[in-house]
């Protein structure tokens, strides 16, 4: 498990080195800096002045001594300065990724507690009235626009019914997350339910399931111990990738439930140019997925010893 | 009905409106007590908690909860008012004003406000390292941009006469008021801004004190005990959400948590219809004026007879009946319906696509011609583009669109590679401000994206700065605005009307032309139906 670890470390290393190098490159090349967004800013600057914050920036600096500048200060952890706030981007990335980390796990709860059931039902009464109203949730769930999703849920919950806060993050508690967990797992609850199934029937006519029908165990043993462990090594992937994948990607949630993550943040600072905060956000993505990842990786062995890494 | 006379009865309506709910409830007298729920409209984040920094409107909204400047927007009399200090004395040549300070003024660390604090602020938003917006304020003061320049220590125009008294000395003779109302002019606490925290926690002079702020989702903050004007806020706690979602935010105010809320085009089509929610409306002719700008210095754009051409060739009622849902009042000028010198005698373009032909003709483009517009997503950029389209094609124009963001859009217009471009100005409140955006002596990224240059008209503009007395400077400010009429370096499309919904429960909203989501949030007060109480 160790070699498996430092061996995910190394391959780790050099896809933050990859992600890093391009996204520094390609904001080298798109138009538009910092510095024009400023002018967008309704104000008029003196042009000597946006000169004068464009060189106190280091932005006219040769391309690779900004990049050579960048990796010094990464390499001692240190991300930089937002371009606009001028607060240190570790310092607003901390402000953000506790909220950004609870949207995940909760939409994940959702996604798993509703999705893995609705997925195991539907395979166990392949054919019936049950595994058809199943996917056919699934199918609606993986269909219906996310923010489409979350106005409905605005309309029904918070307008109609008056049962939980429309938007915002209140003091953090749960009462203002359940609606956008709830729409941001919508989508992985669907995937979770039709990956679950595909993997229970693939596992209900194997050998192993008619010899333990065989050795007289009861039905739900058979599913509890045996379909189900061998059908969430499939499961598990989904769960990995779909939740490595929520920090960044829960950009349109965010806007509209004015949830304070890291997906927000992050096309707020596109928008602005603001490369050190763009660079820590996406290098905070990365990390996080690859540390899923990682951890899913692990979990693989712990479910299925018959796996090996090579 | 003349264009005149439906401006007219708009901009009564709106008035009406506006006045109508506050007089009722003035009745009654203002209820202390409750926490405000209002909304930072325009974003998903706030840019900085320093007003210096920022001149994104998102960030003004907040900013009056827990900042003061020198001065502050009356909407009543739709003017800058003293707000900080009384006018002791003016010179005779109208360029140096002496203000003494009120006595009972106090930051939020205690700390009594003093002449030093008004120097120090307006001595740092000239910092030539930082690019602060205010720099364009502040350098209308003797001897600013000879400290932006290093040349000198400190700001000449700037004296400090005793612990409440000052004087600020004018290069020329300029309304102050119009300089120093926003936010970022803000007097701030130096050993504050100095300590670091600053950034994180913001101490002013608002009415609200700064209690908390969660980073892309609310800011709040609590009644100021000693704010220096008596008995107010009335409200003992403001929140503001921040969020740019505008379906989001109609959804909160109907389910009655945001007490008030800009509206978009769509919602105040329903909220207009809707018999109850029309009754909260307010109506605002912002100054603000969206426009395509042309690169007067490439063909054909350099040719005034094509640019008035595009003027007559569009029909705007009809984009701004359809497209627009009425949110919008046609502009018949650079400076807005709201601008202290907005000229009501002149009549927009007409939709006269013969007269366009003929012009077109004249310029030596009987067939038409073919540009790309530079214009980021959305309807009052991309949206009246396309609707443009078939009405150019008409007289033989093919207009293509190049869709980018706001930053490139920023680039392509500063360094001159867009033909043509969307753009929503603010054009006010401060009319000779606004008109030097085709000042032939100011720069493209400083505002004269057209590259407009007529020595005739700088001449113009310079007299009407010179002018002291009022009503002659309007007159020659309203001159300087026709001739830019004329000379049409932007298709004139329409002044913003900004749409404030309020609930029932709320009092005391004002309507804020220089910027509808900025709400004098000291004098808000909440009836006892709110549910914030």
């Amino acid at each position: 498990m160790f070699l498996l670890i430092g061996r995910r470390l190394l391959q780790s290393m050099v896809t933050v080195i990859a992600a890093v190098t391009l996204i520094f490159l390609l904001f080298s090349v798109i138009p538009g800096t910092f510095v024009s967004s400023l002018a967008g800013d309704k104000r008029d600057i003196d042009p000597k002045v946006l000169e004068r914050i464009e060189t106190e920036l280091g932005l006219n600096d040769p391309l690779p001594t900004r990049f050579a500048n960048y990796i010094g200060n990464l390499v001692r952890g240190d991300l930089g300065t937002s371009f606009a706030t001028q607060r240190p981007v570790t310092a607003v990335l901390s402000a953000r990724i506790w909220a950004s980390f609870k949207l995940a796990c909760a939409a994940i709860g959702f996604a798993v507690i509703v999705g893995l059931p609705l997925g195991f039902v539907a395979a166990v009464k392949q054919g019936t009235w049950m595994d058809t109203t199943a996917m056919m949730t699934a199918v609606s769930g993986l269909s219906i626009p996310a923010f489409w999703f979350g106005l409905l849920t605005m309309y029904f919950i918070s307008l109609k019914l008056g049962w939980l806060p429309t938007f915002g993050y209140g003091n953090g508690g749960f009462r203002h997350l359940i609606l956008p967990a709830l729409t941001l797992g919508i989508a992985p609850m669907a995937l979770l339910a039709r990956t679950s199934r595909a993997a229970v029937l693939e596992t209900m006519n194997a050998d192993f399931i008619r010899t333990a029908r065989s050795k007289g165990n009861t039905e739900t043993r058979i599913v509890v111990r045996h379909m189900a462990r061998n059908a969430f090594v499939l499961v598990l992937t989904t769960i990995g990738l779909q939740f490595g994948s929520m920090l960044g990607g829960s950009v349109v949630i965010e806007n509209l439930f004015a949830w304070p993550g890291i997906g927000a943040l992050l096309t707020q600072s596109v928008s602005m140019r603001d490369i050190p905060m763009v660079q820590g956000c996406i290098l905070l993505i990365v990390l996080f997925f690859l540390v899923i990842n990682t951890l899913v990786d692990i979990a693989y062995l712990l479910i299925d010893p018959r796996i090996r890494y090579r | 009905m003349s264009y005149r006379h439906r401006l007219k009865t708009l901009l009564v309506a709106a008035a009406i409106a506006v006045a109508s709910p506050m007089g009722a409830s003035w009745a009654q007298g203002p209820i202390p007590g409750g926490t405000l729920h209002l909304a930072a409209p325009y974003g998903a984040a706030l840019k900085s908690l320093d007003p210096h920094v920022t001149y994104n409107s998102q960030d003004l909204v907040v900013s009056k909860a827990f900042h003061r400047a020198l001065y502050t927007w009356d909407s009543s009399n739709n003017a800058p008012a003293l707000d900080l200090a009384e006018l002791v004395s003016t010179s005779e040549d109208g360029k140096t004003y002496t203000y003494r300070l009120f006595d009972n003024i106090y930051f939020h660390n205690g700390r009594k406000l003093t002449s030093d604090d008004v120097i120090w602020s307006y001595t740092r938003i000239m910092d030539p390292t930082k690019g602060y917006p205010g720099s364009v304020q502040v350098s209308t003061l003797a001897g600013a941009k000879e400290y932006a320049e290093g040349k000198a220590k400190e700001i000449s125009g700037l004296k400090k006469i005793d612990d409440r008294t000052f004087s600020m000395t004018f290069n020329d003779f300029v309304d102050p008021g119009m300089m120093f109302f926003e936010a970022i002019t803000a007097i701030l606490p130096r050993e504050e801004v100095e300590s670091g925290k600053f950034l994180t926690h913001p101490v002013g002079l608002g009415p609200f004190a700064f209690v908390d702020h969660v980073e892309g989702s609310r800011i709040s903050g609590k009644k100021f005990d000693k704010y220096y004007k008596q008995g107010k806020p009335y409200a003992d706690a403001v929140d503001f959400t921040i969020s740019g979602d505008s379906s989001a935010l109609d959804m909160a105010f109907r389910a009655g948590e945001l007490d008030a809320t800009v509206l978009s085009e769509n919602a105040y089509v329903l909220y207009k219809a809707d018999p109850e929610l029309s009754k909260g409306l307010i109506e605002i002719s912002e100054l603000f004026t969206r426009h395509m700008g042309f690169n007067t210095e490439k063909p054909p754009f350099n040719d005034v007879r094509v640019r008035q051409a595009i003027n007559y060739a569009v029909d705007r009622d009809i984009i701004i009946k359809k497209l627009l849902k009425d949110k919008a009042y046609k502009a018949t000028g650079w400076l807005p319906a709201t601008s202290p010198a907005f000229d009501k005698e002149r009549q927009p373009y007409p939709y006269d696509q013969a007269k366009a032909k003929a012009l077109l003709a004249e310029a030596g483009y009987p067939n038409g011609f073919e540009f790309t517009a530079t214009v980021t997503d959305g309807t009052s950029s991309l949206g009246v583009l396309e609707a443009m389209m078939p009405f150019l094609k008409e007289v033989g124009i093919t207009a293509n669109a190049k869709v980018v963001d706001s930053n490139t859009l920023v680039d392509e217009m500063d360094q001159g590679l867009a033909a043509a471009w969307f753009r929503s100005a603010g054009t006010g409140p401060d009319p000779i401000n606004a008109l030097r955006c085709f000042d032939s002596r100011v720069s493209r990224p400083a505002c004269n994206r057209s590259a407009f240059k007529d020595t005739a008209y700088d001449a113009i503009l310079d007299e009407a700065a010179a002018e002291r007395d009022p009503s002659k400077r309007i007159d020659l400010i309203k001159k300087a605005d026709g001739y830019i009429f004329e000379q049409a370096p932007v298709w004139f499309n329409n002044y913003n009307k900004a749409v404030v919904a309020t609930q029932p429960w709320i009092h005391g909203v004002d309507a804020n032309v220089t910027e509808a989501a900025i709400i004098e949030v000291d004098s808000l007060w909440l009836d006892d139906n709110a549910p914030g109480r």
